[in-house]
């Protein structure tokens, strides 16, 4: 046995023994390039998960791949393995543009990728990347139906966006990304991807996440509702509720500090902060108001904190926001607008 | 005390940037007055605001002891004078307390309006002028065609100027020769009583206040009672001493020295620049001609971003004017910005040393409103308010007329840029009343209303010259025009932080100028906002600010959480540098930058 799997193996045993006997309703292989593992750590991996914790009827498995032939050769022996869902990272349509997004693989490779994951899964999900640099309207429009040509049940649609204390923030800090659509190109691409998808039967459950009804990510929508779940392996980030509080983890993020701290201190763990009660409200504000059916107000009023009652009033004026009996939700209008509308929630 | 004979008093007169603090520098270390291990750039320039900016604010000592070539040891007194117009009075009075200028021209640039206004100070001081040619070391030095043009423009011998580097250190030995042998003696006599002049003062946290004097006669010994002439305030003398150029006690004063004294004087204020100082008893019965203080020409309302920080606004604002007689303020208060000071400055780069300080030595961050020069409003019942708030213009049917303050500034400009300092000055109601040429200099003469000059003229004249116009005023007279208040609207609610003072005939253009960049000032908001200029009630240019339209994250999933927690904890305190108006958060740059024309 090598030093990763008996590394996954004992942080599976770790984290088991602190939840307790708990129902899995999903396990995801994510972030990085998961498809690369060995087929028999993956497998030996849910062979564990499967030992520790009850797995509900329809647990979802899900592992991100990317779409080269190499990783595509090893989708049946993840399938045996128990993965029963694929999301694959095609990014864009077009060569020079997965060139400029440092994308390894070409278009004509994603497609036999996707091909053979459809081949191989009863779910396939991808992701494209739109508003890149120089994109215009017509492009992105063209291009998203080619995709749903496809016929998807799952599309992820990511704006590049800039945003503050990320690399590409940084870079266009320094003025080193050009070409950028401006807001209003942004936002007409976004309405224009609404439009489409819904069109085509794939709305959109949450601001970048497009399905067929009922093939919605499971898994997604536990970090988008608050629930708990459990980060494990390399940088994975965790939030537990244990003895009633709300913990968030993180392990190291470099696989060797991760790999020699589970070696000598039997935990890979690097962070593990109990959330406050203002916190949770934040976060699950944050998290909530991404999906369209919004935050069943419950939630939040098990929360000793509350919105800021003017702020709502304003928004709703306005015509972003909507709050009924059960649920606080962003209009169509307010999810493009969900960070203004969060400082706007926040605001003392 | 040493005699008068060795006695040398001398200021350095040149425009920005043409070495002054150099030379100074290099004075002091030929002479080795500072030790090299204690040496640094620009010594006698103490505030970090003026090192960064490479300017001078207020003007410095040192005492320098040179042994001159003829075997005997010298006494040299050198004061630093600032070279920026808005400081032009601390070079006028400074030049009173010695007896002759280096006139420092940078020999690759030529003579600038500065180095003339200052020349003029030293003329009018009866100086004697050593003229300097500095920079020789640059490729582009013409020592002889900047010589011809100081005997030119300027009027005095220059074929023998000085040829220096200050940077190479050639030419110092023979700048201090030519201060031995050219510069006059002071005259004074010793057994005469104590009459002295004061020079400056400011304050220090352990000293109290640090008086500046130059004695005339007599004698001044640390112990004895001193009397202000002007106040006839009395004060036992604690302490007397030079500046090398830190502070160094001696025993005793005499006549044509430079010097310092503490006397347990607790505000800077209770000191007049120009004073006479003598014995409290036998004292001189002859008062010194003394100086008119300088008056605040451009006024502003400063207020905190955060209305927690008024307090700490007042304090600091006490403690620099403690140090600063000719910072004027006093409370106001606004109905969008809450409670503020009015505070009176000499030009806009006083302006903004002040606001820097506050902004660093005190770390709280200020919204600055829109500068305003003082207006006359003449009233139909013959009385005469002096404005210095837009905010507070008088009910119109109430007034019968407005006067404005007029400069007359002079100018120097390569021929090739001419063309567009003439506009620059058309375009700010200026009238010409003269031009001339100095070789291939212009030298334009504008009568111009002050408050059209007061806010970018400067930036705006040193950006279409790229950096090489020079530029001086002195302020003429009040002149009655057609001016009116413009009022700004934000979302329809008037924001009197923006209101300025304009003429009738430029005001749809400044109005359509101002809304055009609060449009680009004012971040996007969750809805439309309008933004008007208006005149008394009728609108006279509008924008309109569309709604934000993209705003959110495109990937956030478990592992975001916390990031995007932080990345809006971190927004919330950035959002604290805006002010609210209504429902519109306008960001503190606004306010100056609204007025910024770039015409």
């Amino acid at each position: 046995m090598d030093a990763w799997e008996t590394a996954f193996l004992a942080e599976i045993d770790r984290v088991g023994r602190e939840t307790g006997p708990r129902v899995l309703d999903s396990v995801f292989f994510g972030g990085g390039t998961p498809s690369l593992m060995p087929v028999r750590l993956v497998d030996r991996i849910l062979t564990r998960v499967r030992e520790t914790w009850h797995l509900s009827n329809n647990c979802e498995i899900t592992l991100e791949a990317n779409p080269t032939s190499i990783e595509a050769d090893k989708f049946r022996g993840f399938r045996d393995a128990g993965v029963n869902r694929v999301s694959i990272g095609i990014q864009a349509l077009n060569d020079p543009d997965l060139k400029k997004l440092g994308r390894l693989h070409s278009v004509s490779e994603a497609m036999t990728a996707l091909e053979t994951a459809c081949n191989t899964f009863n779910r396939v999900s991808f992701d494209l990347i739109y508003a890149r640099q120089d994109q215009s309207l017509p492009e992105w429009q063209a291009e998203l139906n080619r995709a749903l040509d496809l016929e998807p049940d799952h599309l992820s649609l990511y704006q590049l966006t800039i945003e503050d204390g990320t690399a590409f923030g940084d870079r266009f800090a320094k003025g080193g990304l050009r070409g950028l659509p401006s807001e209003d190109l942004s936002a007409d691409m976004y309405f224009a991807t609404q439009e489409i998808c819904d069109h085509k039967g794939l709305p959109a459950y949450e601001v970048s996440n497009h399905a067929r009804p009922g093939q919605e990510s499971r898994h997604n929508l536990i970090y988008w509702n608050y629930g708990d779940y459990a980060g494990i392996g390399p940088g994975a980030h965790g939030r537990l509720t244990l003895d009633g509080e709300k913990y968030a983890t993180e392990t190291h993020l470099a696989p060797n500090s991760w790999l020699s701290s589970v070696s000598a201190n039997r935990s890979g763990e690097s962070v593990r902060d109990k959330i406050s009660e203002q916190d949770q409200y934040v976060e699950r504000l944050l998290m909530g108001l991404r999906l369209h059916g919004g935050i069943l107000i419950q939630h939040l009023s098990s929360i000793s904190f509350s919105p800021n009652a003017s702020s709502i009033n304003e928004l709703r004026e306005n015509g972003l926001i909507s709050v009924d009996e059960t649920r606080l939700k962003a209009t169509p209008e307010g999810r493009p607008l969900l960070n203004a509308i969060l400082r706007k929630l926040l605001e003392d | 005390m040493t005699e008068l004979s060795k006695i040398r008093n001398f200021s350095i007169v040149a425009h920005i940037d043409h070495g002054k603090s150099t030379l100074a520098d290099r004075l002091i270390q030929e002479t080795n007055t500072v030790a090299d291990r204690d040496m640094k750039e620009q010594m006698l320039d103490s505030m970090d605001i003026e090192r960064e900016r490479g300017i001078t604010i207020k003007a410095n000592t040192v005492r320098i002891d040179y042994t001159a070539e003829d075997g005997e040891d010298y006494v040299l007194n050198l004061i630093d004078t600032p070279g920026h117009v808005d400081f032009a009075y601390e070079v006028s009075r400074s030049m009173r307390a010695v007896e002759g200028s280096l006139l420092v021209v940078d020999s690759s640039q030529g003579v600038e309006a500065q180095t003339l206004a200052n020349v003029y100070h030293a003329m009018e001081a009866d100086h004697e002028i050593v003229p300097i040619l500095n920079k020789i070391d640059l490729p582009a030095s013409d020592c002889e065609r900047v010589a011809e043009q100081i005997e030119d423009v300027i009027g005095i011998e220059a074929t023998g100027a000085i040829q220096v580097s200050a940077k190479t250190g050639q030419g110092i030995r023979e700048t201090l020769e030519a201060i031995v042998n050219e510069l006059p003696a002071p005259k004074g006599d010793a057994d005469a009583p104590l009459k002295a002049m004061l020079v400056d003062s400011w304050y220090d946290a352990y000293l109290g206040v640090i008086v500046l004097i130059r004695i005339i006669d007599g004698k001044l010994k640390k112990g004895e009672r001193i009397r202000m002439m002007s106040t006839n305030a009395v004060y036992p003398v604690d302490r007397i001493g030079v500046f090398r150029p830190q502070m160094e006690s001696i025993d005793e004063l005499g006549p044509g020295e430079l010097g310092f004294l503490t006397a347990s004087i607790k505000q800077v204020r209770d000191t007049r620049v120009g004073d006479t100082i003598t014995h409290e008893k036998k004292g001189t019965t002859e008062v010194l001609d003394g100086f008119k203080p300088a008056q605040p020409v451009v006024f502003c309302g400063l207020f905190p971003v955060d209305t927690a920080e008024f307090e700490d606004l007042r304090d600091s604002i006490e403690k620099l004017a403690l140090n600063d007689a000719s910072f004027s303020y006093e409370m106001e208060t606004s109905a969008a910005l809450g409670f503020g000071f009015r505070c009176g400055f000499l030009g806009l780069l006083h302006l903004e040393v002040i606001r820097d300080r506050i902004e660093r030595e005190y770390d709280i961050d200020l919204i600055t409103t829109a500068p305003s020069v003082i207006y006359h409003v003449h009233m139909r019942d013959g009385t005469m308010i002096e404005l210095h708030n837009p905010a507070d213009m008088p009910d119109l049917t109430l007034v019968d007329h407005l006067e404005e303050p007029r400069i007359k500034a002079t100018i120097l400009v390569p021929d090739e840029y001419l063309g567009d300092v003439l506009k620059l000055c058309q375009d700010r109601r200026g009238i010409q009343e003269n031009l001339t040429y100095a070789g291939s200099r212009a030298m334009v003469v504008y009568d111009l209303p002050l408050n059209e000059v007061v806010f970018d003229f400067y930036d705006r004249l040193k950006s279409v010259t790229k950096g090489y116009a020079s530029f001086d005023y002195v302020m003429t007279e009040y002149r009655q025009d057609n001016l009116v208040k413009m009022s700004v609207l934000v979302n329809d609610e008037p924001v009197d932080a923006l209101s300025t003072m304009v003429h009738r005939d430029r005001a749809e253009m400044r109005g359509r100028a101002m809304v055009e960049k609060l449009k680009d000032l004012i971040p996007r908001h969750m809805f439309k906002i309008p933004i008007q200029a208006a005149i008394g009630g009728k609108v006279i240019a509008r924008e309109t600010l569309s709604a934000m339209r993209k705003d959110v994250t495109a990937k956030c999933y478990g592992g975001d959480a916390s990031r995007k927690r932080k990345l809006l904890d971190k927004q919330k305190k950035g959002k604290k540098k805006m002010r609210q108006f209504g429902r519109v958060d306008i960001p503190q740059e606004a306010f100056i930058n609204a007025l910024k024309m770039d015409d």
